[in-house]
């Protein structure tokens, strides 16, 4: 792996508005660095900074403050020099209404000095039933794929994907993953926004989780889910049940929670004998555990634990 | 197996000129509405008011010697003005604009390349209505060369005001006003009706107008056999600069 970052982003600041009273502030005080040769998920709820972050990457935005390195290159004064060595897939739109996606494809290799062969991309992703239709007459599930494509045809260093997979039915969903890892194994730095917890567990190497303008946590997702990290023991029920009795019954420095009401979570080494404490609890209270599991905390808990809120919106 | 492994690179920047320019041109003769702005208005007008005696033509020769000038005026303006807002107008809200601005070509080049499907497209119209109104007894007179100073001049006055406008509106309202703008300025701007039809005051502010500088500095070298239109020219070289500042200061990307 090449030892030099990816991205750097340090104390990047950006506000919209101008007006005080209908200030935004989109990204407050976010730091970020992307490791290159790897996949890096950038998720977040929608409208915590995602987009914002990746296109002052891309240099459509000046941040008000701190500082982005893409490449070692600052996007905005740099821009000439950074442009050629990035792929850019926006979140939607970026083609001409009239043209059809086989000739956009082909025009967008021919802005780039060796890029890849045209037709066995347009194989690759599906796009040769596209013939004659035009862009604005395509499928959303096609118009990504074709955003997708012209992101990379450039045989780019670094890709930014903003939600490629938004609205994408599972079969395209996985179509796009597969041309990721073939990105990353040919040794292509790929970041990728997401707000689907799913999509950063099987795809992406490091994730970054990113609310309110900033990253909370950032880590491997093994690392993340292990941070801090007892396996955990789930099980829905009524809600408002008092968990203080179970407390009592389990073995030191465990811990039983209500995540959202009827839903429950004891951590805990789990073994037989935490599950037995735990049904024999349900039994003399009378409650029939519901979708009994013992598993690894998911992004998701993460989330929870460090916002205390959901992470879906 | 396709090989992903990064060899990135920008194109030669006469070759993304060269494909720019060719693609752009190859969207704007699929358009139908831009067609019928660009090729088939000015057509029917100039084989209709050549045949028809509706509007008072003026000056020496026949009716098609007066209306070809002022169609030739008209082309320029609807395919370096009105199609251009339109085109550039949705271009720019469906994030074309911006998806460019990612990709190695140059905002510069990109312009240029903007200017190369104007200049093409005007050059297949000039020689479309040069042909018709041959075949309709046209004697054109004059200097070709004040011609094309007056095309290239007008050329780059309605790409200014048509960027600006599609720079800075939402897309619906650039559709709306550059037709609106395009229908004033054929009636008002001395292309088929002669700006003495109107009254003093009115028609020394009209004389003002980009369209009728190019329409009556056409007429007089095409009509009259006159020698440089310098105050035509003027004219046209003023809304220039001031369409094209006015552009690049205020043309908002996204």
């Amino acid at each position: 792996m090449n030892p030099v970052p990816a991205v750097q982003i340090a104390g990047l600041v950006k506000r919209y508005g101008t007006a005080p009273k209908n200030r935004v502030v989109a990204v407050d005080g976010l730091d970020l660095t992307i490791a290159a040769g790897a996949i890096t998920a950038v998720l977040g709820p929608n409208g915590a900074g995602k987009t914002t972050t990746i296109e002052t990457c891309e240099g459509y935005r000046r941040p008000d403050a701190g500082t982005v390195r893409v490449l070692g290159l600052d996007p905005v004064t740099q821009s000439a020099a950074l442009r050629p060595r990035i792929g850019v897939m926006l979140q939607s739109g970026g083609v001409y209404a009239g043209a059809r996606a086989v000739e956009m494809l082909r025009h967008t290799a021919k802005l780039h000095a060796h890029p890849l062969d045209v037709d066995a991309l347009v194989e690759r992703l599906g796009l040769g039933s596209c013939g004659r239709t035009t862009y604005r007459r395509l499928s959303g599930g096609q118009q990504q794929r074709l955003a997708l494509a012209m992101a990379v045809v450039g045989r780019p260093e670094l890709v930014f994907l903003d939600e490629p997979t938004a609205g994408l039915d599972p079969q395209a969903r996985r179509a796009t993953w597969d041309l990721v890892r073939d990105l990353r194994r040919d040794g292509v730095t790929v970041v990728v926004t997401t707000h689907h917890m799913d999509e950063a567990e099987q795809l992406a190497d490091r994730v970054a989780i990113v609310d309110r303008g900033k990253v909370i946590t950032e880590g491997t997702t093994e690392e993340l889910c292990r941070g801090g990290a007892e396996d955990s023991l789930r099980f829905d029920g009524p809600p408002g049940l008092d968990l203080g009795p179970l407390v009592k019954e389990l073995p030191e420095g465990a811990t039983a929670v209500e995540t959202t009401p009827g839903s429950y979570r004891v951590e805990a080494p789990v073994d037989p004998k935490l599950l037995a404490t735990v049904t024999g609890w349900c039994a003399a209270a009378g409650v029939l555990p519901e979708r009994l599991s013992v598993q690894r905390r998911s992004l998701e808990d993460v989330f929870l634990d460090l916002t205390g809120r959901e992470l879906r919106s | 197996m396709t090989s992903y492994a990064p060899k990135p690179g920008a194109a030669p920047v006469g070759r993304m000129l060269l494909a720019q320019t060719a693609f752009e041109t190859r969207m704007l003769l699929r358009n139908g509405e831009q067609l019928l702005l660009t090729v088939v208005i000015p057509t029917v007008l100039l084989v209709l008011f050549s045949a028809v005696d509706i509007v008072a033509v003026e000056g020496p020769g026949k009716r098609v010697d007066f209306l070809a000038p002022g169609l030739l005026a008209l082309a320029v303006m609807s395919t370096a003005f009105t199609g251009q807002a339109i085109a550039t107008g949705f271009e720019r809200r469906y994030g074309v604009l911006k998806r460019l601005g990612a990709s190695p070509l140059p905002r510069w080049a990109l312009l240029t390349a903007k200017t190369g499907c104007v200049l093409v497209t005007e050059a297949l119209q000039v020689a479309l209505l040069s042909v018709i109104a041959l075949a309709l007894g046209w004697s054109p007179l004059g200097n070709p060369l004040s011609v094309v100073a007056l095309l290239v001049l007008g050329t780059a006055a309605f790409s200014g005001l048509g960027l600006l406008m599609a720079g800075t509106l939402k897309a619906e309202a650039t559709l709306a006003a550059a037709n609106l703008v395009f229908i004033l300025l054929l009636l008002a701007g001395g292309v088929i009706v002669p700006l003495s039809k109107f009254p003093g005051a009115v028609r020394s502010l009209l004389e003002l107008l980009p369209i009728s500088a190019l329409s009556d500095g056409l007429r007089s070298v095409l009509q009259s056999g006159a020698g440089v239109p310098w105050a035509d020219l003027g004219i046209l070289a003023g809304w220039a600069v001031l369409g094209l500042a006015a552009a690049a200061r205020f043309f908002r990307w996204e």
